[in-house]
């Protein structure tokens, strides 16, 4: 219940804060969220540290096998602890920073909602929370960056950061989905006990790679590193909470909290180190060079997450005490250098160092504050980071195994350790020191105490961890690394003095030569005339998202409507790869042409018509009367083999939608003047007919190899239950009425659309009159002989349908022929029957009410009933509730047809509006 | 030949002919190819019911037990049937959608608007 409270209750203030008004209220509402939080985190100290867990669980997504877990143990706790401490601390220090800005309620929505993100992360006992809660920080970083939007550093800051992070959080959900499949639960108590599993696992270097990209792109690790100096455009209690202290550690947070599970191997070994190694070095390098006061902490603080990244690459116990130790140390004294910064920022106007020089002078509590933090970064004696810097040095020296790397790596760190002294230094001498300021746009003075105060606090706690470490951290460390190691805890120890050893040179060496390089650098003032160093990696990513732009522009022009040849040609190949890489390569066995069935009279003459009218449609000479003509054929062919065939009811539906078919077409390009044809040249021609020869023969084979197989047809069922089951001979009829019904009522609700749609287009003037039939005397004089025939005829047809070939499909066409034909003879639209609305309309609802009466009797929806009632007179007939149906089916028919054939014959004209 | 042979090859010479209408992208070869491809692919789906003559599936009313083997399938006919209705919808719907680009693109060169 604690851990529900401390996860959800920033998310609440984030909710209320964004709808405050009031500066002072806001500030009370987010310290107070912070504090409960941090209070509540102290309840739990002590059980935390005896090495319990705790843990709560409600069930989220139960067929997935996700729930919705919180978890603490010593590792979760320090961190969060950190968050929510430092984030109380940056909230008081925002209230002055932001003093009288009306943004200051968002800016602390913006805030609370980040570290309810945060907090998530850190306390999430399920991998799938893990990484939802990943993707709320990002988002959350990108909005605090963007703050000052539209700033134009502030909007391509946050846009590198979001498609960095976001990039990771991709690489994230897919560690994850893979880890939990490895591990067989997402649960994060059953993973962290499943490393072995998993470690030999076959998925296992994929699961390493998301990992580790996730990982390096959110802790700002080679080559993500640049998206964290861009992200210095956020306001500075921001880059001091989210960008040193709590986001980037987000990576390290979970290096460590899956250390357990996919360290120790020598994969994570080579990789992790050695992006911590290259970031360490070259985020040192790059800080030493800046010339803006954040940038030069942005790539100190680059270089310390390469350190603890290559603590942890060691993989050795000791490593990873030491790298708990230095995450605590790091955001202890990079926080409160940050929150400096921040105050010579706002009391000059400016952050350039260049300007901003001899502070001493006009701030020295601030100044002796960012003096203390500065040595503790780097590394001297009597101060925090001194403590955790020794460590690293002695583990850089004691690494064994691995040859190259042994030797490499304490002059790594002896450099990394140069650097540091050297950008420290920098810092101190450059901005309190280094002769008078120059051109400053206002006059600096001490900052509101206030301000001060949550720096002081930090620093505080830089010394005491420094003189005194083990009465402060030692507990909570020890808890830590051993909830970090997942087992035992190695000895170690935090003492002050351990003698004259190695790491105690190393430390010495690097503090002299790191002086040294800055006194060489600085000479004349010769380091303020340098260019900035290239900020690699921006460039390269400023260029990566200009050709993804570009290619998309290609891209959007190569598919777009105008070049529909290409893309027919296209969607043919690709449908012909498809199908042909399985038939080609899956072994295929050339069968033996058997004779299964006689062909039936006639099917040569029939196979031939089709044929030759199918490949004279293709010809463009033709007229396109002539062509449709053509397609007529073809299509009466079709007919005769349904017929010949044994599918009547096929054959029936074919010759009259054929019909249907010929007239809308005729009807609609009297309106579509036909353009010439293009002219190709013979080789694009042949190209063209190359691709259409492979997807025509590919589907033929296709089908000869499927028609040759004969599996068990799962309609031996309906054919045997079509009269016991629906009271119908004609299978066909049954299956489309009764036994799939469902599948018919969506198939003419579709009908029923498409007409509509068509309707809406072109029918806008539907009183038009067409002209061509007006004064004829054949066609109305035919139309009433002919009509009630046809009528007769349809309902013959779909009074049989359920036993013999015909039914509401079949009946329907064929009236709605005679009903388009009687409208046409007429010349109007208004003919006394065709109204396809209701036709339509009452179709159906017919259909749908007799799905529904079976529901009101207590039957599925379109349940059938039958009957044989023997009826006086006309003796017994069959009666079906399928029929009722049906009849929809036919009225719907109808509408469809005539509406569709209609609209083009009195649609609107174009040019009319 | 045997009928399956035939109705393979009607089947590959309807799709070939479809497809190489489609590829002219001249909108009314569109229309043509999309017709002919229906005709091919609603011959496809009918191939797949064990085709052979004078087997209609047209049950005796009041037979007992009937063997499946004397009647062609029933199942990929209701689907043709149906398909064969919903695809002279869909030629009305595109032939619509023709003639709308068609105006609108004269009003585009009209510029009356």
């Amino acid at each position: 219940m604690t851990l529900l409270t401390i996860c959800l209750l920033p998310w609440c203030a984030a909710l209320l804060l964004a709808r405050l008004r009031s500066a002072t209220a806001a500030f009370a509402l987010a310290g107070a969220c912070a504090l409960v939080v941090l209070g509540l985190l102290g309840q739990m100290a002590q059980a935390v540290w005896a090495g319990q867990t705790l843990q709560s669980s409600v069930a989220w997504l139960p067929a997935l096998g996700v729930s919705a877990t919180l978890r603490i143990d010593a590792l979760a706790w320090l961190f969060a602890t950190l968050v929510s401490g430092i984030g109380a601390l940056v909230i008081l220090y925002a209230r002055y920073y932001m003093d009288g800005d009306e943004r200051l309620p968002r800016f602390f929505a913006l805030l609370c909602a980040f570290m309810g993100a945060m907090l998530g992360v850190v306390l999430a006992g399920d991998l799938v929370l893990l990484a939802m809660f990943w993707e709320l920080t990002s988002l959350a970083s990108f909005l605090l960056i963007a703050f000052n939007a539209p700033d134009r550093g502030a909007v391509r800051g946050a846009r590198a950061a979001l498609a960095v992070t976001g990039m990771g959080g991709l690489a994230l959900m897919a560690a994850v989905v893979m880890l939990g499949r490895a591990a067989g639960s997402f649960d994060l108590a059953t993973v962290l006990a499943a490393g072995d599993v998993v470690r030999a696992d076959p998925r296992y270097p994929w699961i390493l790679t998301c990992f580790l990209l996730a990982v390096f792109s959110k802790s700002a690790q080679f080559p993500f590193q640049f998206w964290l100096a861009r992200a210095m455009a956020a306001p500075t209690p921001v880059s001091a909470y989210l960008h040193s202290a709590t986001l980037v550690k987000a990576g390290i947070f979970l290096l460590l909290r899956f250390y357990p599970v996919l360290g120790g191997t020598d994969a994570w070994f080579f990789a992790v180190s050695t992006a911590g190694a290259i970031t360490l070095l070259l985020g040192g390098v790059a800080a030493v060079f800046q010339h803006d006061l954040k940038g030069l902490l942005a790539y100190s603080t680059v270089s310390h997450l390469g350190l603890i990244t290559l603590l942890i690459g060691f993989s050795t116990p000791t490593a990873i005490v030491a790298a708990v130790f230095h995450v605590i140390n790091h955001a202890t004294f990079k926080a409160s250098l940050f929150m400096a910064a921040g105050i010579v920022d706002h009391e000059c106007g400016t952050r350039d160092l260049r300007n901003v020089n001899g502070m001493w002078r006009y701030m020295p509590l601030t100044g002796s504050l960012a003096i203390v933090a500065a040595a503790a970064m780097a590394g001297v004696p009597l101060l925090n980071g001194f403590l955790s810097k020794e460590m690293f040095f002695g583990e850089a020296l004691a690494l064994e195994g691995h040859d190259p790397i042994a030797l490499l790596a304490p002059l790594a760190a002896l450099l990394a350790g140069a650097a540091g002294v050297a950008y420290s230094a920098r810092f101190v001498h450059d901005v309190f020191f280094n002769g008078a300021p120059i051109n400053l746009p206002r006059t600096p003075h001490e900052p509101p105490l206030w301000m001060a105060a949550p720096v002081a606090v930090l620093v505080l706690l830089c010394l005491l961890v420094g003189l005194i470490p083990t009465p402060i951290i030692g507990a909570p460390l020890a808890a830590a690394a051993h909830a970090a190691l997942g087992g035992s805890l190695p000895s170690y120890s935090l003492a002050l003095w351990h003698g004259f050893n190695g790491p105690l040179a190393m430390s010495a060496l690097a503090l002299v030569s790191g002086v040294g390089i800055y006194a060489v650098l600085m000479r004349k003032r010769a380091l303020h005339q340098r260019p900035l160093p290239d900020p690699w990696g921006y460039r390269q990513f400023e260029r990566l998202l200009l050709t993804l732009a570009r290619s998309g522009v290609v891209l959007v022009r190569q598919l777009r409507g105008d070049r529909m040849r290409l893309q027919m040609a296209v969607l043919a190949l690709a449908a012909v790869l498809a199908a042909g890489w399985p038939l080609l390569g899956g072994g295929f066995e050339a069968h033996l042409p058997e004779l299964t069935a006689a062909i039936p009279q006639g099917g040569i003459i029939v196979w031939v018509v089709g044929a030759v009218f199918a490949i004279a449609a293709t010809s463009a000479r033709n007229q396109p009367v002539t062509v449709l003509l053509f397609l007529g054929a073809v299509g009466l062919a079709v007919a005769l083999a349904f017929a010949g065939l044994s599918a009547p009811d096929l054959s029936l539906t074919q010759l009259f939608v054929e019909v249907a078919t010929v007239l809308l077409l005729l009807l609609a390009l009297q309106r579509l003047p036909v353009e010439a044809p293009p002219v190709r040249s013979l080789g694009k021609r042949l190209r063209y007919a190359a691709i259409a020869v492979a997807g025509g023969g590919g589907t033929g084979w296709l089908a000869w190899e499927a028609m040759l197989r004969k599996p068990p047809a799962i309609s031996d069922y309906q054919l045997a239950n079509a009269v016991s089951g629906a009271g119908g001979t004609n299978a066909v009829n049954v299956i489309i009425v009764d036994f799939r019904g469902f599948d018919t009522l969506g198939e003419i609700t579709v009908l029923a659309a498409a007409a509509l749609i068509v309707w809406a287009f072109l029918a806008r003037e539907r009183a038009g009159v067409l002209g061509r039939f007006q004064g004829s005397f054949m066609l109305p004089t035919a139309v009433k002989i002919v009509m009630p025939f046809a009528a007769l005829v349809a309902v013959h047809l779909y009074l049989r349908g359920h036993n013999l070939p015909g039914g509401g499909f079949v009946a329907g066409l064929l009236l709605a022929i005679g009903l388009v034909l009687e409208a046409l003879a007429l010349g109007s639209w208004r003919s006394p029957h065709a109204r396809p609305v209701r036709w339509l309309a009452a179709g159906l609802g017919l259909a749908l009410l007799t799905g529904a009466a079976s529901l009101a009797l207590g039957y599925p929806f379109l349940t059938s009933a039958f009957g044989h009632p023997v009826l006086p007179v006309l003796g017994e007939i069959p009666l079906a509730s399928a029929a009722l149906f049906d009849l929809g089916v036919l009225a719907v028919v109808v509408g469809a047809t005539v509406m569709l054939i209609l609209a083009f014959a009195f649609g609107r004209e174009e040019g009319k509006k | 030949m045997t009928l399956e042979l035939m109705l393979a090859s009607q089947i590959a010479i309807l799709v070939a002919c479809a497809l190489y209408c489609l590829m002219r992208g001249r909108l009314f070869d569109v229309i043509v190819g999309i017709t002919l491809l229906s005709y091919g692919v609603n011959l496809f789906l009918f191939a797949m019911g064990r085709p052979a003559p004078d087997k209609a599936p047209i049950v005796p009313a009041h037979g007992g037990a009937l063997s499946p083997a004397d009647y062609v399938d029933p199942l990929p006919q209701a689907l043709v049937l149906t398909a064969i209705v919903i695809g002279f919808a869909m030629t009305g719907l595109m032939v619509a959608l023709a003639l709308r680009r068609k105006q609108a693109d004269g009003d585009d060169a009209g510029a009356e608007q």
